[in-house]
């Protein structure tokens, strides 16, 4: 064989195991989900989703659960979303080259890869101990706000950063000030990209557990945070509260972790149905990101 | 007219210093956790020397003859570290060439996302998937493997960690001038070589920073290892037996009642410490790295 000919044969067989390594990450993912759907579909049911947990598995449901998660997500959104794209504009549009500006810089691509478990940790000194807000829901949105909000704030500055120049010049040259300029013009060309950011940063929030066992969320929790809504025979009739705030809380990923570690068998289903329903919001936030970025690749 | 000029002037200068005060609570963030570690650290260090905190070869705190040396912890972190390196490196890197220098376009841009997703499955969802699917699967080639074991924690964390290698380095590749390959195939070199012997030397800088970066996440990984790697402190090199990482201790203690000011309670502060450092450590080696080749070749 000739030598140019052996060549070839190892640049195809390269090309073949690349492909083999591509599709090895993605098999794997299809084998996991094949798995615990498999294991875990027969317990999905009306009463999975409306049970407290329970010491009998074949009872056990995630109410409390999947109402924590969503106590948790909403206000971990609320504190982080606009404390992240505030930062962002500020090092993107305004901060000058400067000492401060680069630390602050330096120091946030370093909180990006600080470990989940460690903002547990924080959360545990500062918001549970320090703040004494013991181990309620504003304690683990806090604690997870902090957790993305780098995330938040490095895509608010790519997202402003691949908006062209000239519109903010053309903006200026109208008489615009600055913040006109950022609030009414960059900021909503840049509206789509961000978006794509923060549903990644609030889907690797719902999927968190460390941080939120540091601070203490309990795994067996037989009752909900109370109502940010009720409605009662008194006027004004429909009242607003946020006491469920400074309630204990579960989450869905911690309710998992509690069944699996469990040794009786019937808890693998229970926590398998609960990780169908987890990885379905979480692969449900990403394809939303995915599309959301696809349709957003704007070329200026 | 320069009283609304006034006015506006005002406004602008009270946003502009809004913003900022909301860019410097990272600083915050980062001043609270150093000075949350530190303290507590201080405490436990006042009882328990720093030499025998290092060079211990026992970590009982939670028994009756408690011994707090973190050498038993440090090894199961290693080790679960080293088996996933093994499996995220050569896959990773291996995928990165492939689909910088073969793909095409359209290829790269839908596998890409895909990829990206398994970094998006919730850790505990690979914990699960380590303990009762690889685990049960290994035991039918491997008879001696324990229920919890290090390798398939590791082996899970490695498929985990795939995509972060794998987009780091291709963008580092991606980043290498076409000149370059160009001459490299004008002088007679196939794809392989030109990928080899051109474009990953060249872009080698950003590539140790993947991986660097991929250490530092197998380190600070803590719910897959919580699962599947199991809870005792073990000090072996062996990956068939259960390990203690340093993050799945950190995790046991805060899962107990162990009472507030306690030494007991600060091992999870000193743990956090030596996780903080180590990580802390690498990601700036990474960031560094990064820089570097960004300041080549933009």
């Amino acid at each position: 064989m000739s030598k140019g000919k052996q060549r070839q044969q190892w640049d195809n067989i390269f090309q073949f195991l690349g492909i083999g390594c591509v599709v090895f990450g993605l098999l794997i993912l299809a084998v996991l989900v094949i798995d615990v759907c498999m294991d875990g579909l027969g317990r999905i049911s009306r009463d999975f989703f409306f049970n407290y947990p329970s010491r009998k598995p074949e009872q056990a449901g995630i109410l409390s659960a999947w109402v924590g998660t969503l106590w948790i997500m909403v206000t971990t959104g609320l504190i982080a979303v606009p404390l992240g794209i505030a930062s962002g504009i500020y090092l993107e549009e305004y901060a000058r080259k400067n000492r401060l500006s680069n630390f602050i810089e330096i120091n946030i691509a370093n909180l990006a890869g600080v470990p989940s478990v460690i903002y547990g940790i924080l959360g545990l000194g500062l918001f549970v101990r320090a703040m004494h807000l013991d181990r309620s829901v504003l304690a683990g949105a806090l604690t997870l706000a902090l957790l993305i909000l780098p995330v938040i704030i490095l895509t608010t500055r790519e997202a402003l950063k691949a908006v062209p120049f000239s519109i903010r010049e053309a903006a200026f040259a109208l008489g615009a000030t600055k913040w006109q300029t950022v609030s009414q013009q960059v900021l909503p060309a840049a509206f789509g990209n961000i978006l794509t950011g923060i549903i990644l940063a609030m889907s690797r929030a719902v999927g968190e557990t460390a941080p939120l066992i540091m601070i203490g969320a309990l795994t067996y929790i037989p009752f909900l945070p109370q109502s940010p809504v009720s409605v009662s025979a008194d006027f004004p009739f429909v009242h607003f509260s946020i006491a469920g705030l400074f309630d204990y809380f579960t989450v869905l990923p911690i309710q998992i972790f509690n069944w699996v570690s469990r040794p009786q068998h019937g808890f693998a289903f229970a926590a398998a149905a609960g990780i169908v329903v987890l990885l379905a919001i979480t692969l449900l936030m990403n394809s939303l990101a995915i599309y959301l970025r696809h349709k957003n690749q704007k070329r200026w | 007219m320069a009283k609304r000029n006034a006015l506006f002037k005002f406004k602008e200068n009270v946003i502009e210093r809004l913003l900022q005060l909301c860019s410097l609570l990272s600083v915050f963030t980062t001043a609270a956790i150093v000075y949350i570690l530190f303290s507590e650290s201080w405490a436990f260090f006042q009882e328990v020397p720093l030499v025998e905190f290092l060079t211990g070869t026992d970590w009982t705190p939670l028994f009756m003859i408690k011994k707090y040396g973190i050498l038993p912890l440090l090894s199961g972190t290693l080790l679960t570290t080293v088996i996933a390196l093994a499996v995220a490196v050569p896959a990773g890197l291996i995928s990165a060439v492939y689909l910088s220098e073969y793909a095409s376009s359209r290829v790269r841009d839908s596998v890409k996302p895909c990829m990206e997703v398994l970094a998006a499955v919730p850790t505990v969802v690979y914990g699960y998937f380590a303990l009762l699917f690889i685990t049960p699967l290994l035991k039918k080639f491997i008879p001696d493997l324990s229920g919890f074991n290090a390798l398939s924690a590791g082996l899970i964390m490695g498929v985990m960690i795939i995509p972060l290698v794998s987009s780091l380095s291709e963008d580092a590749m991606h980043a290498v001038p076409h000149g370059l390959r160009e001459g490299s195939c004008a002088l007679g070199a196939n794809r392989l070589q030109t990928s080899f012997r051109i474009v990953f030397p060249a872009a080698l800088s950003g590539i140790s920073a993947a991986v660097i970066l991929a250490v530092s996440r197998a380190i600070g990984e803590t719910m897959i290892v919580a699962i599947a790697a199991g809870q005792q402190p073990n000090l072996t090199a062996n990956p068939l037996e259960p390990v203690e990482t340093i993050t799945t201790y950190i995790v046991q203690v805060s899962l107990g009642d162990t009472p507030h000011g306690t030494l007991e309670y600060q091992t999870i502060f000193v743990c956090g410490l030596t996780l903080f450092v180590l990580t802390f450590l690498l990601n700036v080696a990474s960031f560094r790295l990064r820089q570097r080749f960004q300041e080549i070749y933009e």
